[in-house]
């Protein structure tokens, strides 16, 4: 048994666990553990593949295995990995287990909403692992289908309407990515052969220029819908705000990165030709999202908004990275994805955590919080200076990388965006520092506030699960960024067949 | 060659204490602030012992001070040629500023025991403090540019949380907040520099950077865009981000609102070290400043005279003890970066490089003593106003000459420490550019006259009813006082320039009396008027404000700066662009889909006509289809 | 006792029985007479299979076994059809095609 199909089988095996359990207080023990192994075991693999490295194997994907799925069409059920794979892996692992906690408090149908979490969170797993394109497809709705149930039951707010909307944008944003796929598995052999749907094959050929043209727009933009590429990111603002702390947490975390990921896995791996011509219209929008969704944060009031916007403008800086095509600048989007999905995540928690307490959102409403719960106050401003990109935290890791590695692209145009996006810095702290001010510092504005307690064990558990990847990556980056830096040769290469 | 690898300890040990004090302070109560000063106590020995060994041991090779590397870490490989590192560099700067930074922190720190004795969050204020100290020393040693701007930014940090200590305070948390942005803001501009710089020299660090006859800084020289070469343009960008936390001129508006923290704080941060940080930056950067970049060093002196005489007319009129000693910062440090503007490249061109850095030691002295001596003052008077103050050197003997002698010496007052560092500025601007001379000058009047505005109006004048009697401070308070104030008389007399150089070679350097007789004159002036004036109570301060009206009023709001930025981030920023985004993103992007959905609805709509329910409709549209494709199929068939 | 007419006189009238049941399937309101416009189709459609049967394959009889398939099931129609009708006068207390509209959007 490939231990990546274990990413699948042990989620899937908790789901039976817990549809066997009788109270919610089980029910959460048994998620807890299930994905208590689900974190050792993307532990084993990181120190597995890190040692198969070091061992000297240099094949493309690791632990590769493939079983033949239908034969007539040629899809298989392909699995392997390589570096990027297994930081999203660990990533996802990690703000699972956070969000398992940060749901301690459910009592409403604890056990079905456990249930589609998981569910949730297998299907992003097969996504990361999968080497096939009609898997990943297939993996990639199980992750999105489970979003309408989560929020519409267990959300608030107009919950009904956000889901609604979330759903609908992301299943067009599928929809358009189903054509792209088709596009390239009947373009997959283009000197006659059979068709194919695995990466790795299609990505040794050359796809014909002209069917590239056409369909490496959709695949971009059917990812970038769901990697908050402007104009099509007003999903994320009410969808976040609506939706549960753990649903929150891992969609902003995770699966906004399957954006991330897939466009870089798919569209840009397998059609380099056309990303390279059509890389500037992307670059104009992901520009775009950065400094938009910066601005957008500083008008709201409400937290999860604020987070929503911020997330936004975040994620379309890995966007705007991976469009720059040089191994520096791919290297920071992948690190800023892993970065920024483990900082979102516990934004989100920790906005669930006084949500519960205050019973409110709105930033005006509140005020003073640092005196009250001392310590959901300082990880809430930690969280606020990785945001910002503060040195000694990971978020100043990936940006750097980003804007040193897109700086050097040759064009002057590329260049002028960066410069750009770097203004991201300054809006940011504006931002984070006003709702830090606002939030948690100065005098106590309502007296109710004095008799709220601080964090219990399980929320302290989420928080610090999720600080210590954060503060670990901003201290010793080397060994992430060379993990991922060699599995982008495949990648470089092709773009330097085109003269880069 | 001596192992320097125990400089590392220099600043690894105040980031222990921070970890430590951060973490289990609250059950050390006030053990904390013994530890805290106990660590940076090892550094400050440390950093004279490195001073020691570099400057009389091992530093000098042939006549030139060497770089050292004491140490060195790659921390982040960026490109095959850029690299971040983490390392500890010993040059005759960075190792002056070792002394001046440990030295300045360990007496906050003695201070700091005695004056935050009993407030809330004691082992708070220690663990931020180390954590200062440990920000400043790892961008002092910086090996490379963007290590520098590493701790450039935890600096900051260490700023934000200093400032805002109070955080109850709505002013200080206000004021933490402007600092922060406003120095970020400057930080993206010294970002910028550092990309331009770094895609056009290929590396990041200072000793490949700044060397005279390596290809850094040949590069660049050929490109050019608007008038100045590529390289010019990087530095200005990079001298962006060193005004910003120098509070120049634009960027000067966060300094007098930074007084809002403890009296300690402004005295280590926002007088000695912080703020200095741009100074430093320059002067790290010089060869490349005074060799590819002319025009650079031009726009650095400019933005340091405008600011030193912008600040100082401010402070002849403000009436908070410490701003007038924010301002005075200010001001001073537009002398340092006048100093570096003026100078040339090598040897005696060199002078103003020397001056300044010979300034920013004298004056870390002087200036912290104010501070310090201003936290006393504002102890014992429980106010922080000087018109609510008066006749304290009855109460306050210690404090009293301490203070006294720090106006002395920040008057140029001969035999003094600043006497000797000013003159050397003026002396370089003297040389190289009149205007810069003749406005510093007039400068050096102005501060004799506030500063003893500032010290007849405390010590002297007519004594208020004081609710409490004013009592002289604790042994821990004033020892770091005397300790100062000797500094201050003596630190003149270390024969600078035969350490620190422009091109690490030492050089003599004598005083001009042609030029240090009109300064002491100038200042002798200023002393005189605010004798006249302030020393006993009089009407001449209210009538010369009353003649001066409308000029008077614009200094003493500052010249409406403060209101200005207020009005382009409120107004402009958050009504005129933010708020539209965010109306943009909901009522016309997600209008759109919104939009779409409704559409969709509405054709669904007209559509449902179809299922009607009529038997006989439905009856119809079967036929006509089968009559349809029963024509069709006969129209194929023909043909 | 056929020679003599043309074959597509028989045709022509099956057509014309088949249009004039369509017509009446369509227009009527009556349930009833609904269910007698379908039996004149079917009906048409008998002529038209007698016809083929008798005057282009003489000799073979499956036109006539068509026939005879097609009446019995007629017939058998017919009557689950009036059931039907009776159910829906019992119901919509109306045998008008208009009124049993329920099964729509």
């Amino acid at each position: 048994m490939n231990i990546l199909s274990l990413f699948v089988i042990i989620p899937i095996l908790t789901i039976f666990a817990l549809m066997a359990t009788k109270s919610f207080k089980q029910a959460r023990v048994v998620a807890a553990i299930g994905m208590g192994i689900q974190l050792i075991t993307a532990a084993v693999l990181v120190f597995w593949y890190l040692h198969e490295r070091s061992a000297g194997n240099t094949a493309e994907m690791l632990f590769y295995q493939s079983h033949v799925w239908f034969e007539s069409l040629n899809i298989c059920y392909t699995v392997g990995v390589d570096g990027i794979a297994v930081a999203m892996i660990a990533l996802t692992s990690i703000v699972v287990f956070a969000g398992i906690f940060a749901s301690w408090d459910v009592e409403f149908l604890t056990k079905e909403f456990f249930i589609s979490l998981i569910l949730l969170s297998s299907g992003v797993f097969g996504f990361f692992i999968s080497l096939d394109l009609f898997t990943m497809f297939l993996f990639y709705e199980v992750a999105v289908i489970p979003m309408y149930l989560l929020i519409g039951i267990w959300g608030s707010g107009p919950k009904e309407y956000s889901a609604m909307k979330l759903t609908l944008m992301l299943m067009s944003g599928s929809a358009l990515l189903l054509v792209g796929l088709l596009g390239i598995y009947f373009n997959s052999a283009p000197t006659g052969g059979a068709l194919t749907f695995n990466i790795l094959d299609i990505s040794k050929i050359t796809i014909p220029i002209e069917a590239q043209r056409f369909f490496f727009p959709l695949t971009f933009v059917g990812f970038g819908v769901l990697g908050a590429l402007f104009p099509f990111h007003t999903w994320s603002p009410d969808g976040h705000a609506s939706a549960p702390t753990a649903v929150s947490m891992l969609h902003a975390g995770v699966l906004m990165k399957l954006g991330g990921y897939g466009c870089f896995r798919v569209a840009m791996f397998l059609m380099p030709e056309a990303a390279n011509e059509m890389a500037w219209i992307f670059i104009i929008l992901t520009t775009i999202s950065v400094v938009y969704g910066a601005f957008g944060a500083i008008a709201q009031r409400d937290l999860k908004y604020i987070n929503a916007y911020s997330s936004v403008s975040h994620c379309g800086l890995v966007l705007f990275a991976l469009l720059m095509m040089n191994k520096t600048a791919m290297d920071g989007a992948i690190i800023q994805m892993v970065s920024h999905g483990l900082m979102t995540a516990l934004f989100f928690a920790l906005i669930g955590m006084i949500y519960g307490r205050t019973h409110t959102r709105m930033i005006n409403e509140m005020g003073g919080l640092m005196k009250v719960m001392p310590f959901l106050a300082v990880v809430y401003v930690i969280a606020g200076l990785a945001s910002l990109g503060l040195p000694g935290l990971s978020g100043f890791v990936a940006e750097m990388t980003i804007f040193v590695g897109s700086f050097q692209h040759p064009d002057i145009f590329h260049r002028v965006c960066t410069i750009i996006a770097c203004s991201s810095i300054v809006i940011t702290a504006v931002y984070i520092l006003r709702v830090v001010g606002i939030l948690l510092l100065g005098p106590i504005t309502n007296d109710h506030y004095l008799h709220l307690d601080d964090a219990k064990w399980y929320e302290r558990t989420s928080t610090i699960a999720l600080i210590l990847p954060i503060a670990g990556i901003g201290l010793a980056p080397l060994w992430l960024f060379n993990m991922i830096g060699d599995s982008l040769a495949p990648i470089i290469n092709q773009l330097s067949f085109i003269g880069f | 060659m001596i192992d320097f690898t125990y400089t590392l300890f220099i600043v690894l040990i105040p980031m222990a204490m921070f970890l430590l004090l951060g973490l289990v302070g609250h059950k050390m109560k006030s053990f904390a602030g013994v530890l805290g000063t106990f660590g940076l106590g090892v550094s400050w020995i440390l950093s004279i012992i490195t001073a020691y060994q570099y400057f009389f041991v091992a530093g000098k090779i042939e006549g030139v001070y060497q770089k050292i590397i004491g140490f060195n870490t790659v921390w982040l490989h960026l490109t095959d040629k850029l690299h971040i590192d983490m390392g500890i560099l010993l040059d005759p700067i960075s190792v002056m500023m070792l002394i001046v930074v440990t030295t300045v922190s360990f007496m906050v720190h003695l201070y700091s025991i005695g004056y935050m004795k009993g407030e809330r969050g004691f082992e708070r204020f220690f663990a931020f403090l180390s954590l200062f100290t440990f920000s400043m020393l790892g961008l002092v040693v910086a090996t490379n540019i963007f290590q520098m701007y590493i701790f450039w930014e935890l600096v900051g940090v260490s700023s934000y949380l200093l400032i805002g200590f109070y955080y109850q305070k709505p002013s200080a948390v206000a004021a933490s907040k402007k600092a922060f942005i406003v120095t970020r803001f400057a930080d993206l501009g010294f970002l910028i520099g550092i990309l331009i710089l770094s895609f056009n020299t290929k590396t990041f660090d200072f000793i490949a950077l700044t060397d005279v006859n390596g290809a850094a800084i040949a590069t660049g020289a050929g490109a050019s865009f608007l008038g100045l070469s590529v390289m010019t343009w990087s530095l200005i960008f990079v001298f962006m981000g060193g005004a910003g936390k120098s509070a120049m001129f634009p960027f000067h508006i966060w300094l007098p609102d930074a007084m809002e923290g403890p009296t300690p704080v402004s005295a280590l941060i926002h007088a000695a070290t912080m703020v200095v940080a741009g100074v430093y930056l320059v002067a790290r950067l010089f060869p490349i400043y005074a060799i590819s970049a002319p025009e650079g060093l031009m726009v650095v002196g400019y933005i340091g005279c405008f600011s030193s005489l912008f600040a100082a007319i401010i402070a002849c009129t403000q009436f908070d003890i410490k701003r007038v000693l924010a301002y005075s910062t200010l001001s001073q440090i537009g002398y340092m970066m006048v100093g570096l503007g003026v100078s040339g490249y090598g040897g005696h061109e060199g002078l103003g490089y020397m001056a300044s850095m010979f300034h920013l030691f004298t004056h870390a002295m002087f200036k912290a003593l104010l501070f310090l001596g201003a936290g006393a003052i504002i102890h014992a008077a429980h106010s922080n106003y000087m018109n609510e103050m008066g006749g304290l050197r009855k109460y306050l003997p210690i404090t009293h000459i301490t203070f006294l002698i720090a106006c002395l010496t920040i008057s140029g007052v001969p035999f003094l420490s600043a006497f000797f560092s000013k003159d050397e500025i003026l002396t370089a601007a003297y040389y190289h550019n009149r205007i810069i001379f003749w406005v510093e000058l007039f400068v050096a009047g102005l501060t004799a006259f506030y500063m003893f505005r500032l010290y007849f109006r405390i010590f002297w004048n007519k004594e208020p009813q004081y609710h409490h009697t004013p009592r002289e401070s604790p042994l821990t308070m004033t020892i770091p006082l005397i300790f100062l104030a000797i500094a201050s008389i003596f630190a003149g007399y270390i024969p600078f320039s035969k350490f620190v150089s422009s091109d690490s070679v030492p050089f003599e350097s004598e005083i001009e009396l042609g030029l240090a007789i009109p300064s002491v004159i100038v200042g002798l002036l200023g002393i005189l008027i605010a004798f006249v004036m302030y020393k006993k109570e009089t009407s001449i301060p209210d009538k010369v404000a009353a003649s001066f009206r409308f000029f008077y009023r614009w200094a003493y709001n500052k010249f409406y700066f403060d209101e200005l930025y207020l009005f382009v981030t409120k107004k402009i920023i958050f009504r005129y662009i933010s708020k539209p985004v965010a109306w943009f993103d909901r009522y016309v992007v997600d209008g759109t889909m919104n939009g779409i959905s409704a559409m969709t609805n509405y054709m669904s709509y007209q559509i449902r006509g179809f299922q009607s329910g009529q038997l006989q409709q439905y009856a119809f549209v079967f036929v006509s289809g089968a009559i349809g494709l029963a024509l069709v199929i006969m129209y194929l068939l023909i043909h | 006792m056929t020679e003599g007419i043309p074959l597509n006189y028989f045709l022509v009238l099956s057509t014309l029985m088949f249009f004039i049941g369509i017509y009446g399937f369509l227009t009527r309101r009556n349930l009833i007479t609904i269910l007698m416009s379908v039996e004149l189709i079917l009906n048409s459609v008998n002529i038209n299979f007698v016809s083929f049967n008798k005057y282009l394959y003489p000799e073979r009889l499956q036109g006539h076994f068509f026939t005879l398939f097609i009446i019995a099931v007629a017939a058998a129609e017919a009557a689950v059809a009036i059931a039907i009708i009776i159910n829906i006068y019992r119901n919509f207390k109306s045998i008008n095609v208009e009124d049993a509209d329920e099964m729509k959007y």
